[in-house]
């Protein structure tokens, strides 16, 4: 081999080299990124809310008034919506979703599994506009002459219920935009139960089966302790969408800022609040005071999502 | 033997099991419900006018021509600024950090983006790029939507990489390949089809997406191309049209939400089988 072939040959591998750091660091990069963009949306939406934080400082988070006129802003209606009609959507998502898991994974034929699970995935990936457009023409008119006039009869005499089931039946309102939610994360909620059941040993199924236990006293006595963790991690994960939902929510809430016991009137949610009035809110403390809110949203979400994570790869360990 | 007990049982048990026959009964019909009404109220208003025309004053026939057009070039740019970067923050994670902290950290992370709120999205894009350069533009709803995008494609590329045989990458290793070479030319290769999947996921996510262009992009009665200009996207001038009193707006949006749920459903079936034929070969 000449000198001429060895210095080829060193010239052509450091250029290998070289585009071998480059590469790696570019991915590098590219992967903090995904951590920075977490870090800058956070500092964004502080720097953003600032006038509102310092003009109303802690007392914002306890004030009920929303006045663009006065300029004075409180976040307690919209927190107080989002955390009702999540809850709504969770008591209403949680055992269907659970009971449909059941369905697939114990008593569905095996031809019709992948169809139904297909279904399932389908409906989890409907945009979320298309729920509130059909919640506002449809859902909420039928509530609205069918159901909401029967729930007001039905416990106008009974105390406590009587207060939750109050008011003309408007039919848009905070029992509206909970039942359009839970149908929203009813498919996640059923998808990942479904997941978590299927990686159940069957060993453990089969003995139970085997010492003469019903299906029904499988799921309950086996399968989900078993699953526990990753059934509770699902459920956050749903609970986790339900907060953040924005135009499913929008449609029918009714946007009005104040907390009445009633489920049938009109509220609001943080992430509707903001839809709603941010393109029109004048001044700087309007517009801070809406960013504050989704301040308030993405914290509470992030802290629902991080313990859903954690959760689901407790589980994923435990399995895997 | 107890046979009251057994009975009782045996009672818990059916009702169980009817309650769960019920449970996905009652779902699968409201998929049907939603669907049903969907396609009834849309199709009566789809015609060539629709994507032939502008999105009309109230009162008067149009189309949604420039809000189909501003949905795809915000959506194709979206897709052109995330999924680089979502591909090669996967690469790093499935080829150099496997067992790095760093790559656990950021998929934790990257998991809580997956589902955090998308007006929130619009919030942060409204802060840093909207408020500086002064007015609502195309180019702030691209990028919005290209936030979304990121944390989708992150998550599939590095599932698809990590289903690559390592014994590949021996081979490749073997032979003098350097590592670079090796990923770009042998993993990516086997997994082209899944990382495609997830691109084409990316794009089913973003394209009903409202909440972050709602005050990015903004929404504009015309037709128009300028990046630096508010563009109109189909989920604004639904949610615009939908809420309005006119009928013939509301028609409209029935007709947009067709489009847009018929483009997802098909979206999210072609990134399926894609899917699905790569098991198989």
């Amino acid at each position: 081999m000449s000198a001429q072939d060895a210095a080829d040959r060193a010239r052509a591998l450091g250029k290998l080299r070289l585009g071998d750091v480059v590469f790696r660091s570019v991915t590098r990069i590219a992967a903090i990124m995904v951590l920075a963009l977490l870090g800058g949306v956070i500092v964004a939406l502080v720097i953003g809310a600032m006038p509102a934080l310092q003009a109303f400082g802690f007392s914002f988070l306890t004030t009920q008034s929303w006045n663009p006129v006065t300029e004075q802003f409180g976040a307690l209606a919209p927190i107080y919506g989002t955390l009702v009609t999540s809850l709504i959507a969770m008591v209403i998502a949680v055992p269907f979703g659970l009971l449909i898991a059941l369905f697939l994974t114990e008593l569905c034929p095996k031809w019709l599994r992948r169809p139904i699970g297909v279904a399932v995935e389908l409906l989890a990936g409907i945009p979320s506009i298309i729920y509130g457009i059909w919640g506002l023409f449809v859902l909420a008119p039928f509530l609205q002459v069918h159901v909401q006039p029967a729930l007001i009869s039905a416990f106008g005499s009974v105390p406590v219920l009587s207060s939750l089931f109050a008011g003309p039946p408007y039919g848009i309102g905070v029992l509206t935009a909970g039942l359009i939610l839970a149908i929203m994360v009813l498919p996640f909620i059923t998808s990942i139960s479904r997941d978590v059941f299927e990686a159940v040993p069957p060993v453990l199924k089969e003995a139970a089966y085997g010492l003469g236990c019903s299906t029904w006293e499988v799921m309950r006595h086996v399968v989900l302790p078993y699953t526990r963790v990753g059934v509770i991690g699902g459920v956050m994960l749903g609970l986790g969408r339900a907060l953040g939902e924005t135009m499913a929510v929008t449609f029918v809430i009714g946007n009005a800022h104040r907390i009445t016991a009633s489920l049938l009137a009109p509220g609001t949610t943080i992430s509707a609040s903001i839809a709603n009035e941010f393109t029109e809110a004048i001044g700087e403390v309007y517009t801070a005071s809406l960013i504050a809110l989704g301040l308030i949203l993405f914290v509470i979400t992030l802290i629902v999502l991080a313990a859903a994570r954690y959760m689901l790869l407790r589980i994923e360990r435990r399995i895997g | 033997m107890d046979a009251s007990l057994y009975a009782a049982r045996r009672r818990r048990n059916t009702v169980a099991m009817a309650a769960s026959f019920i449970a996905t009964g009652i779902g699968l019909a409201w998929l049907a419900l939603i669907l049903g009404v969907l396609v009834w109220n849309g199709l009566s208003g789809l015609s060539l006018a629709v994507f032939t025309e502008m999105t009309p004053p109230p009162g008067s026939d149009g189309g949604l021509l420039n809000a189909i057009v501003g949905s795809l070039i915000m959506t194709v740019l979206a897709i052109v600024i995330g999924a680089p970067i979502g591909m090669l923050a996967g690469t790093y994670m499935a080829e150099y950090g496997r067992h790095d902290k760093l790559t656990s950290v950021v998929r934790f992370i990257n998991d809580i983006l997956l589902s955090a709120p998308s007006i929130v999205v619009g919030l942060f894009i409204y802060e840093v790029m909207v408020r500086p350069m002064g007015n609502f533009s195309g180019i702030a709803g691209a990028a919005a939507l290209a936030v979304i995008v990121i944390p989708v494609v992150v998550r599939t590329t590095e599932d698809m990489l990590l289903l690559v045989p390592d014994t590949l990458r021996e081979a490749a290793a073997s032979i003098g390949l350097p590592r670079s070479r090796m990923i770009t030319r042998i993993a990516y290769r086997a997994a082209l089809s899944g990382i495609v999947t997830g691109v084409l996921l990316a794009v089913a996510r973003i394209s009903g997406e409202t909440a972050p262009l709602l005050f990015t992009s903004l929404n504009n009665q015309f037709f128009s191309t300028d990046l630096n200009a508010p563009m109109a996207s189909l989920p604004t001038v639904i949610f615009q049209f939908a809420l309005s009193p006119y009928e013939d707006w509301q028609r409209l949006a029935w007709t947009g939400a067709l489009i847009i749920t018929f483009s997802v459903l098909a979206l999210s079936i072609l990134a399926r089988t894609l899917a699905a034929t790569r098991k198989t070969s």
